[in-house]
């Protein structure tokens, strides 16, 4: 488990916009962590996908990482942004943009 | 693996007791839920912290024996 959450931090410190989710960006594997890559993909960030579906104790380590029971997982800049809901939430008041935007995360603000 | 809308709505009361509830069987199938939650304890608490308070309230059902419960929470509207 210490290992998990060592690659978890690892993976969160190392990579600007890291998505856990079911499956990939390119194919995913569940109606909730397909939504969060849309909305990802239409904003134009790049980010690093990690499929849970691919390592159990990933997918049970970054659910004690955030205390959060449920994937997808979306990361921005070392801090959890949150799951499926609240990530289309903030997609529709544009506080997701913003907060990219923000960060310098996206090319065109 | 499943749960019915009234044990649902009883974890959410007890810890909610203010809390306007609303919630949806999304798929008819007991495991897929829509669930509106408006308390006053959610004021000034950022999204995250409300849904772990959802979350906290279902005392580890989420993930497991509920697979999918979309939340929207906040305060109660004036």
């Amino acid at each position: 488990m210490s290992d998990a959450q060592d690659t978890i931090r690892n993976t969160i410190e190392g990579n600007d916009v890291v998505l856990f989710m079911k499956g990939t960006a390119d194919q995913p594997m569940c109606g909730f962590s397909n939504q969060v890559v849309r909305i990802l993909d239409h904003l134009g960030v790049s980010y690093a996908d990690v499929n849970v579906l691919a390592d159990q104790d990933i997918r049970e380590g970054v659910k004690a990482f955030s205390n959060w029971p449920t994937i997808p997982q979306l990361y921005v800049k070392g801090e959890f942004v949150g799951g499926c809901d609240i990530v289309r939430e903030m997609f529709q008041t544009g506080e997701l943009k913003t907060l990219l935007a923000e960060k310098g995360l996206l090319e065109t603000a | 693996m499943a749960m019915s809308v009234q044990e649902l709505e009883g974890l959410l009361r007890e810890a909610f007791a203010d809390a306007d509830i609303k919630i949806e069987d999304l798929a008819g199938d007991g495991d897929h839920y829509r669930a509106v939650v408006r308390s006053d304890v959610f004021a000034g608490k950022s999204r995250v912290a409300q849904h772990q308070m959802v979350y906290a309230a279902l005392k580890g059902r989420m993930g497991g024996q509920l697979h999918a419960l979309a939340l929207e929470t906040g305060p109660k509207s004036p």
